[in-house]
């Protein structure tokens, strides 16, 4: 399982109902139900990563989140998963209306676009930042709405979301060192938030 | 992809005697319950490899394979077989004929032994539910005490979805397709101006036509008509007839069969008399009518809340019999319920029908889905 996949299942308890939104292949999934006593669900809009599901045993929805979630109710889930995802869709605060609404709780992970790495291909090179949290060319991206740390908790604030948790991400998805907490919209590669209600 | 079954002949068992009736959801009995049934593949020791075929509104027991001296199929013959979705090498599948049919399992053209005469209209009223119970009878019959899954489109997906709800955790699998968990009212009209139809026809004789030895066959052929023209799409109603005139090149002006479409339908009207009662159609129509798998949140979540069965849904984003929300409002109840669902619509041109047809894309789900489904029966095992 990827490093930053492990970061977020340490966030769920065991035993909770999930719901992972673009959950691929479903490697986070495969690992709350055999090991952590979970009930798991994705969602998935790729045809060959639904399928990956199937095969696994993973219940799966194959839908786009952009358009909704409307095969869930009201907090029909303890934890809905965001992970690596948010940046891809087209819409991202209706997306995190629509997790909030059908979770307890929500988990989202990014790759921060405030990383010095990125500010240094952008501001001194002069380049899009192709790295191991931004692994794609400008040309071939997924990622249309990426943001920075200071971004994402701003717009949680606005959303009337309270931080529970945030687990800060070294380039290789691993939980970063301790001294990167002190300037985390410049150190950080990414980071995993625990989201609730305010 | 895969072979065919090959030959296949029809059995019979008789699951409800005198001494052990049918009791049915109006509270009437009924006795015998003779049930004709198909099975392909083979039953392993642990009986834990079967799989149950639900057949819709007009099927019957002959799914798979070729009857003899037969040229074509049985009704679902694309996706049962060796190396097909259903797949004969590893399950052994069970089709049977509906309670309140007319292919060798008992129904309104029946002999009612108490008057020695078809019970016709008097034949009691009957529910999905009612169709579960004989489905669960024959299992008990073939000694299967847990199938590994059931499968049905359309109302076969609606006996799918009752079973998981009358006897939880009894499937293993649960494959509900192009299904619903309630008729809309528009459902209930088609079915109603088909009913219309044959019970307007004056050969109908309040449902005892066979003892006046008349058949309402432009009634029933009618609604075969209207019903036929809720299972395809206007793209695929348009793409094999256009407005092409049928052997000719000028309209004939006239109200005889002129366009290419009429005269298809008419013949669908007319073959289905061959394998279809008048009496049968009226109950199965109804039984679907009446049905609405949520109606009581208490005992649907008896049912589902931590049940072990896995469903799998699928729609056809061209089918407007029962379009995809039929099949999002039976995945948003069973989430709702932590019941583990997959489901996906699956693009086809050819409407409500695309469940009957060799859609590769659609048994690619329903293969890997029961495919992972024996594995977790036999790794739990």
């Amino acid at each position: 399982m990827r490093p930053d996949l492990r970061v977020v299942a340490g966030m769920i308890p065991e035993g909770s109902r999930v719901l992972d939104l673009g959950c691929g292949a479903g490697d986070l999934l495969v690992e709350l139900i055999a090991n952590r006593g979970c009930r798991g669900q994705g969602v998935e809009v790729s045809t060959e990563a639904f399928h990956a599901c199937v095969a696994r045993g993973i219940p799966v929805v194959q839908a786009d989140i952009d358009e909704g979630l409307p095969d869930f109710e009201d907090g029909a889930f303890d934890v809905v998963v965001l992970s690596q995802t948010l940046q891809a869709t087209r819409r991202p605060v209706p997306v995190l209306r629509e997790m909030m609404r059908v979770g307890r709780v929500g988990i989202v992970s990014f790759p921060n676009f405030g990383h010095w790495r990125v500010r240094f291909d952008l501001g001194v090179r002069g380049r899009m930042p192709v790295s191991a949290t931004l692994p794609y060319r400008w040309s071939e991206t997924p990622n249309i709405h990426l943001c920075t740390i200071r971004d994402f908790e701003e717009l949680a604030a606005t959303e009337g979301l309270r931080v529970a948790e945030r687990a800060l991400l070294a380039p290789d998805g691993r939980a970063a060192a301790a001294r990167v907490a002190r300037r985390p919209n410049l150190l950080a590669a990414g980071a995993a938030y625990l989201l609730t209600r305010d | 992809m895969g072979a065919s079954i090959g030959r296949v002949e029809t059995e019979s068992a008789v699951l409800f005697g005198p001494d052990g009736p049918l009791l049915l959801d109006s509270g009437a009995l009924l006795a015998p319950v003779e049930v004709a049934y198909e099975t392909y593949g083979t039953l392993d020791a642990d009986r834990s490899n079967a799989v149950v075929i639900c057949h819709a509104l007009t099927g019957d027991a002959h799914a798979a394979g070729y009857h003899d001296g037969a040229d074509r199929p049985g009704w679902w013959d694309t996706i049962i077989g060796p190396g097909r979705p259903l797949d004969t090498d590893r399950f052994f599948v069970v089709c049977s004929n509906l309670l309140g049919g007319c292919r060798g399992t008992t129904g309104p053209s029946s002999i009612d032994p108490a008057t020695g005469v078809p019970y016709g209209l008097r034949f009691p009223l009957f529910t999905v539910s009612d169709l579960v119970k004989v489905h669960r009878a024959l299992m008990a019959h073939l000694g299967i005490t847990r199938p590994l899954a059931a499968v049905g489109g359309s109302l076969g997906g609606m006996q799918v979805l009752q079973w998981a709800l009358d006897a939880p955790g009894e499937l293993g699998a649960a494959v509900v397709v192009c299904a619903s968990s309630r008729l809309s009212a528009q459902n209930i009209a088609f079915s109603a101006v088909a009913r219309e139809a044959i019970m307007g026809d004056p050969d109908f004789r309040g449902g005892d036509y066979a003892q006046a030895g008349v058949r309402p066959d432009r009634g029933l052929s009618t609604a075969r008509m209207l019903a036929h023209i809720t299972y395809l799409s206007e793209e695929s109603m348009r793409d094999k007839f256009g407005r092409r005139l049928q052997d000719r090149d000028t309209p004939r002006f006239g109200f005889d069969v002129d366009f290419q479409v009429e005269s298809y339908l008419r013949h669908q009207g007319e073959s289905f008399l061959r394998r279809f009662d008048a009496n049968s159609y009226l109950y199965l129509t109804r039984v679907m009518d009446y049905f609405d798998a949520f109606a009581d949140p208490v005992a649907v979540a008896r049912a589902l809340d931590g049940t072990s069965t896995r469903f799998l849904v699928v729609s056809f984003d061209s089918d407007w019999r029962f379009d995809t929300a039929h099949s999002r409002e039976i995945v948003r109840t069973l989430a709702a319920h932590g019941a583990p669902v997959t489901f996906r619509e699956v693009s086809s041109p050819y409407g409500h029908d695309s469940f009957l047809l060799d859609i590769p894309d659609y048994h690619r789900t329903v293969g890997a889905f029961l495919e992972r489904a024996r594995r977790s029966a036999a790794a739990a095992a």
